[in-house]
């Protein structure tokens, strides 16, 4: 890698990191009071009644999945507000005018947005401790689970970004697909729980074997095969970033 | 003739061949554009609004994508070699266009990452910049507060963190006051001075008229005129005054002087440069009314458009 790229990297990195600590209180505290409620209402209130999932204490075993999911939501929030306000306001014509090659446009985003998942991620998992008592199956599962699924919302985001061309086309997706498909991710059950016909259906969402391999970098169990789970997260990165670049190279979204 | 490259002294800065460029809604901006600036120059782009100006700088600096044709800038084809292209240019628009919520300081800092420049160079690079143009005072106050005529000081600054060899200025002085744009004149002729390629776009003639030596006219999409300024003022051989008199003028005043009436005791006369103003007012003091006062009518660049426009539309016909 030229000198010069990792200069750019570097500073758009920085920059999307002093960003998310200067509006702290948008991105940082609302995700963690959100996921504090969580804790309180399903894990303590409703989870004593709920008794054992898939196992475990249901507190024990819905934290990974409010872990995976604010990461989600985080990242995807991350790049989509970044990238799009910069459209918005036109300082990414400081970026477009600037010889900085487009994979670095792009992968400074998506670490900004990594960098956002993780704190956030972090803090949730440091508050779920006041809660219940975390046990960690495998590390290495548990990191590169959350490091990738963080890496395709940002993906993701960044193409919502790029097509994006008022604030509502930002706060469709995450409404209408984000959501529903989160929800129904397999963070609050296990889908040994559906009818076998919803068991089917709930195996083409994708956030399902996010957060089912997550979890089992955690209490050891999981509802799909974790390798089919790695090459559905690992598919969306690759055709992702392809897309991600065509776009930037296409000036898609960005240049008249 | 095959010269050695250092011996090249003719490398024009920017070569534009045959540029067009229809945007997605069907407006046509550019209707194959041909223009050369010369290294080591001012080059004044002036045109009405509309023009193509912004469309023409906007291709250049890799913010629009052209529909065809050829740019070229210090002999790097901008197609070919976007990046190295990129890297010759310093960018100051005509919107603002930083985040209003980033200091000046971290501005600049992030511009001069983008290109590569090592923070400690960087930072230091601003604070240079920062002071000539007169915002060192600002450089930590959220860009939001600063004035329009030190954004668009700010803007200028963060064009030259690349230490560009051809720096494009779209408009630097709209709405800044008289002394800042003296000062920012003094600026960019200092910069000239040291070896940068300016273009500037303007609706000030005489801004024009002090920075620039050649010049270019776009109309429509179009170079209309591409000639020395000095050429160009010689051109505008009528000048336009608008006189307040005591009274009302009469008809046979109006018919004397060939004028006519802009408001209830005012009157228009256009006077050749070859003649003098007396004749004139000898005239109307002769026929018993006091001029109460005078001033230009237009704007000489408007009356200069106005020209341009009209001789292009009868050669059209
Ligand atoms: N993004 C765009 N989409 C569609 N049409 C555009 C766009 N930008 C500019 N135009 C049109 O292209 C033409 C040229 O505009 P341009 O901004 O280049 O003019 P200009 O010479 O810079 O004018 P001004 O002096 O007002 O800045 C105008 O008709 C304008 O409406
Ligand atoms: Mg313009």
């Amino acid at each position: 890698m030229k000198g010069n790229n990792l200069v750019a990297l570097y500073t758009l990195c920085r920059k999307e990191i002093v960003r998310i600590l200067r509006i702290w209180s948008q991105t940082i505290l609302p995700p963690a009071i959100t996921m504090t409620l969580y804790f309180v209402i399903f894990g303590n209130l409703i989870g004593s009644r709920i008794g054992q999932m898939g196992g475990f204490d249901y507190m024990a075993f819905i934290v990974p999945g409010l872990v995976m999911m604010s990461v989600i939501t985080n990242s995807y929030g991350n790049i989509v507000s970044s990238f799009f306000g910069a459209k918005f306001s036109k300082h990414i014509e400081e970026m477009m005018v600037s010889p900085m090659p487009n994979w670095v446009i792009l992968f400074g985003h998506v670490l900004g947005a990594l960098a956002r998942g993780l704190m956030v991620g972090g803090i949730v998992t440091i508050i779920s401790l006041f809660f219940t008592q975390i046990q960690v199956h495998n590390y290495w599962i548990v990191i590169s689970t959350v490091v990738l699924t963080s890496v395709v919302f940002a993906l993701g985001g960044f193409i919502n970004a790029c097509l994006a061309n008022k604030f509502d086309d930002i706060a469709i997706i995450p409404a209408f697909i984000l959501t529903p498909l989160t929800y129904l991710g397999g963070v609050f059950y296990s889908i040994s729980l559906l009818p076998d016909f919803w068991q089917t259906v709930s195996k083409f969402n994708p956030v399902l074997y996010m957060v089912n391999a997550f979890r089992y970098g955690f209490l050891g169990v999981s509802d799909v095969s974790l390798t089919v789970a790695y090459s559905i997260i690992l598919t969306f990165v690759v055709v992702l970033t392809a897309i991600c670049l065509y776009m930037l190279n296409k000036g898609i979204g960005l240049r008249s | 003739m095959n010269l050695p490259k250092y011996l090249n002294i003719m490398t024009a800065a920017l070569k534009v061949s045959n540029l067009k460029k229809t945007y997605k809604n069907g407006t046509v901006a550019l209707k194959g554009l041909n223009l050369e600036v010369e290294a080591g120059e001012i080059f004044a782009l002036l045109g009405p609004n509309g023009a193509g100006k912004s469309t023409l700088i906007g291709i250049i600096s890799s913010l629009v994508t052209a529909s065809s044709g050829d740019v070229e800038v210090f002999g790097d084809n901008l197609t070919k070699q976007r990046n190295k292209v990129k890297s010759h240019i310093g960018l100051v628009p005509q919107e603002f266009n930083f985040n209003m919520f980033e200091k000046p300081m971290d501005i600049l800092v992030n511009q001069a990452g983008y290109y590569g420049v090592p923070r400690k160079t960087a930072i230091q690079r601003a604070e240079k910049y920062l002071k000539q143009l007169q915002l060192w005072d600002k450089r930590k106050s959220m860009s939001r507060m600063l004035s329009g005529g030190m954004k668009r000081r700010l803007m200028i600054a963060r064009a030259m963190m690349n230490e560009p060899k051809l720096l494009i200025l779209d408009e630097p002085t709209a709405g800044v006051d008289i002394e800042i744009r003296r000062s920012m004149w003094e600026f960019v002729e200092e910069i000239a001075n040291a070896g940068t390629t300016i273009i500037l776009t303007t609706h000030y003639l005489e801004e024009a008229e002090q920075l620039c030596k050649n010049v270019a006219i776009i109309n429509h999409g179009e170079i209309i005129k591409n000639t020395t300024i000095k050429q160009l003022l010689t051109t505008l051989d009528i000048e336009t005054f608008i006189l307040d008199l005591d009274k009302k003028p009469e008809a046979d005043l109006l018919k004397a002087l060939n004028a006519e009436v802009t408001d209830e005791n005012s009157i228009q006369i256009d006077v050749p440069k070859s003649k003098a103003l007396n004749e004139s007012i000898k005239t109307i003091d002769e026929m018993g009314y006091k001029v109460l006062s005078m001033r230009n009518k237009v704007n000489r660049l408007e009356e200069l458009f106005y020209k341009m426009t009209q001789e292009q539309k009868n050669e059209g016909e």
